[in-house]
């Protein structure tokens, strides 16, 4: 569904991404780990389509398509979701006005009719329900006073609402308490089919006992540096990244 | 619990979806003239031109010596020069200063005016007869200078509420008129005010009486309409003790290559225990997007809270004009009288404005409230003006200001030039100023949600403006949520 060949970014002229390669399917759930800094929010940012970001080589295909040349919303109505590290606030806007507008964006890019208001809240309560969100932060204006926590709820709750096939989840963890965590993990199964896939940018081992990896990522000076299954993110928590660092330089060496 | 999960009714997604559609395929929607034989006063300006006006209007004597009054001291007095916009001199002889639509007769009722008018009406989207079927909004419908339909009279007369034109106060209600005309902004006031009185064609008058609960907002839609004309509106609104009126201020004018001066007054008077809301759209032509064109609205606008407790509350949407030079003000003479100002202006490309008001407290524990968002686009220039003057009989007045600005692009620019005058040192004043600018991250954010661009822009502006636009009557509300789109169209991304 996501492929990934040979890609390369950066800002400003800082080169971040240093040739990724990537393939995820349908139904699988890949983790993406590495130090602070080594570029996991940049690959999430470039594949949402962040302009400032300048792709100086490779290719990315998602879904038949490519993604690159993709507007972000279009990127996003072709069914790429991003949970942001960094969710911004919106003064003033209503967050169930900003969903409701996304939801029925994605739908006209779609080609399907507009949710009506009673249908559009038949599904907020679903999903209300199923990320075990408060009626009460949706009604404030978007992000603007949340806490850490509840701004990175209302990003899996938006994912919720706009069902897409592939999330990309960046620190959704972080800033979660010990029952949030759980709670959304558990949301994030749910919605778990064999069409969709699901990319976790994490620090922790502790998410991934509840979305429970097919692949785990190393991603190190902006290229992918080690692959392999859920146990290669217990060796890290064990281990941390020295190893990978020193096998990485041993290799650069050569 | 059920209903509090829809948005409310001004929040609603779809209609922001709708305005976006329109956002995109329009320029200037509302750009368009309306083929009206006009009947005009020669160009320039005169006694003649003053006694041609009166004897149009069927004015009385007296009213065509205040108005040579004004015109006399209006020779005397010279442009003002001190807000912040730019623009080339004005010819005061090369305008004309009245042209009425022609028409045969009076029109009893809707039906009976000129297809064409309707027709100008339905384009601009507020045909009469939808608004008097579905709203309940009683409309006095100014093209260019006279009065075309009035409706509601009747209903409002059986509560001893006037509502009519100028001119037909004028005639009918001569010792009310006298009494309050230029009580607020008096001849001398300004250069534009004094032009105004000397050659205003005609306006809106209401009346409520005393303890009267004014039933339904009252409405006027203003537009411009033949060329060269300039537009000199008059208002006079007197809420008697007790008594309480909304009144509602629209306006769209064709577009047009000449700049076109509009010079209107508007006088509130609250006596004791009245409240009066007055709410403005103003959307009148900015200019090309190269600045060529436009109107120029220099507009006097004051309130008098005349009794104890009485309340003025002005709200206005300004997205149009290429120059705008306003500033709604209330004089808070009763003791615990009220005066708020909720503002949102928007300019874009190369329009200016200068905003803002004056509250001035001059009765004991009165309050004043001012709120004023200002959105620049494109090379626009946006000003926020406004004074808080306490005098030094006015024993616990207080006030809050919040002035914010919202840039988009780095071409434009945001000014503030708040006044504070205080003669008395129980007063309170506190003033808040913000100033920030539509962030690329909000909107990959939206985009990243499937948002484009111009929605976003539409979202986050609306979500700026908010708290003014709370303060707006439901029907104008959603009209001034488009308009803020239809403005800023263009200007990121
Ligand atoms: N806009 C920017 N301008 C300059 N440098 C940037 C910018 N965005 C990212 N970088 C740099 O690129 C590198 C990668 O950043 P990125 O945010 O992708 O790291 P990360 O792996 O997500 O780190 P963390 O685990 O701390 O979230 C960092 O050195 C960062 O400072
Ligand atoms: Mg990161």
């Amino acid at each position: 569904m996501l492929s990934i060949q040979d890609l390369h970014a950066g800002i400003e002229g800082k080169k971040i991404l240093n040739g990724i390669n990537l393939d995820i399917k349908p139904g699988e759930v890949h983790a993406i780990m590495g130090p602070n800094g080594s570029g996991k929010s940049t690959l999430a940012n470039v594949l949402a389509g962040r302009t400032d970001y300048e792709v100086s080589r490779g290719t990315v295909e998602f879904l038949g398509k490519d993604l690159l040349d993709l507007a972000p919303e279009k990127r996003a109505g072709e069914g790429l979701f991003l949970a942001f590290q960094y969710p911004v606030e919106i003064p003033g806007l209503n967050t169930i006005n900003f969903i409701k507008t996304a939801v029925n964006e994605v739908r006209k890019y779609r080609g399907l009719e507009p949710l009506d208001a009673v249908s559009f809240l038949k599904l907020m309560k679903e999903k209300m329900a199923l990320m075990n969100i408060e009626q009460s932060l949706l009604s404030r204006s978007l992000n603007e006073g949340f806490s850490g926590g509840e701004k990175k709820r209302n990003e899996v709750f938006q994912m919720a609402m706009l069902e897409p096939k592939l999330a990309i989840l960046d620190e959704t963890d972080s800033g979660l308490d010990i029952d949030a965590i759980r709670i959304v993990s558990n949301g994030v199964n749910k919605l778990r089919n064999k069409d969709n896939a699901v990319l976790v940018v994490t620090h922790y081992q502790r998410l991934l006992d509840y979305i429970v990896p097919d692949f785990v990522h190393v991603l190190y000076n902006g290229r992918i540096v080690k692959s392999g299954t859920k146990e290669l993110a217990l060796e890290l928590e064990e281990r941390g990244y020295d190893f990978i660092k020193n096998e990485t330089s041993a290799v650069e060496a050569v | 619990m059920k209903t509090e999960l829809y948005p409310s009714k001004r929040n609603d997604a779809e209609d922001e979806l709708r305005t976006i559609e329109e956002t995109v395929f329009s320029d200037y929607k509302y750009g368009f003239v309306t083929d009206i034989e006009a009947d005009e006063a020669p160009r320039g300006l005169n006694e003649e031109v003053i006694r041609f006006i009166s004897a149009k209007k069927k004015e009385p004597e007296w009213m065509l010596e205040w108005r040579l009054k004004a015109y006399s001291y209006w020779l005397t007095m010279k442009e003002p020069g001190w807000a912040n916009v730019k623009y080339p001199r004005i010819d005061y002889q090369d305008i004309i200063y009245y042209s009425a639509p022609k028409q045969k007769i009076n029109p009893k009722n809707l039906d009976e005016i000129d297809p064409e008018l309707r027709k100008t009406f339905e384009k601009l989207g507020i045909s009469l007869d939808e608004q008097k079927r579905l709203s309940g909004v009683a409309v006095d419908a100014v093209i260019d200078s006279v009065s075309i339909g009035t409706s509601f009279k009747g209903q409002l007369a059986e509560l001893g509420i006037i509502f009519c034109s100028m001119s037909e106060a004028i005639r009918e209600h001569p010792d009310l008129v006298k009494e309050h005309l230029s009580s607020v902004v008096p001849i001398t006031d300004n250069y534009f005010a004094a032009l105004n009185a000397a050659v205003f064609s005609d306006g809106s008058f209401c009346y409520i009486p005393k303890g009267v609960r004014c039933p339904m907002e009252l409405s006027t839609y203003f537009r411009i309409n033949a060329e060269n004309t300039g537009q000199f509106e008059r208002t006079l609104i007197i809420a008697e003790a007790g008594s309480y009126v909304s009144y509602l201020e629209g306006c769209t004018a064709p577009m047009r290559d000449e700049n076109q001066l509009h010079a209107a007054v508007v006088e509130l008077i609250a006596m004791e225990n009245a409240e009066i809301k007055y709410s403005t759209v103003q959307n009148w032509y900015p200019g090309d997007k190269k600045g060529v064109g436009g109107v120029y609205n220099f507009v006097t606008k004051r309130g008098i809270c005349k009794g104890d407790h009485a309340k003025i509350s002005w709200t206005q949407v300004e997205t149009g004009s290429a120059i705008t030079w306003k500033y709604p003000s209330v004089i808070l003479k009763g003791d615990y009288s009220t005066g708020e100002f909720y503002s949102v202006a928007v300019t874009n490309n190369y329009q200016q404005a200068d905003t803002g008001t004056k509250m001035m407290h001059l009765g004991k524990n009165t309050k004043s409230r001012i709120v004023s968002k200002g959105i620049s686009a494109g090379f626009s220039n946006n000003s926020y003006r406004g004074l808080v003057h306490v005098g030094k009989n006015a024993r616990n007045a207080r006030n809050f200001s919040q002035c914010d600005s919202l840039l988009l692009g780095d071409k434009c620019g945001a000014h503030t030039f708040p006044y504070i005058e205080v003669r008395n040192n129980s007063a309170v004043v506190e003033h808040e100023a913000t100033t920030s600018k539509i962030g690329e991250d909000q909107i990959f954010y939206c985009n990243q949600r499937g948002i484009p661009t111009e929605t976003a822009v539409a979202l986050i502006i609306n979500g700026f403006a908010k708290e003014v636009m709370n303060h707006l009557p439901m029907e104008f509300a959603i009209e001034a949520q488009k308009l803020l789109a239809i403005s800023l169209e263009g200007s990121v991304g």
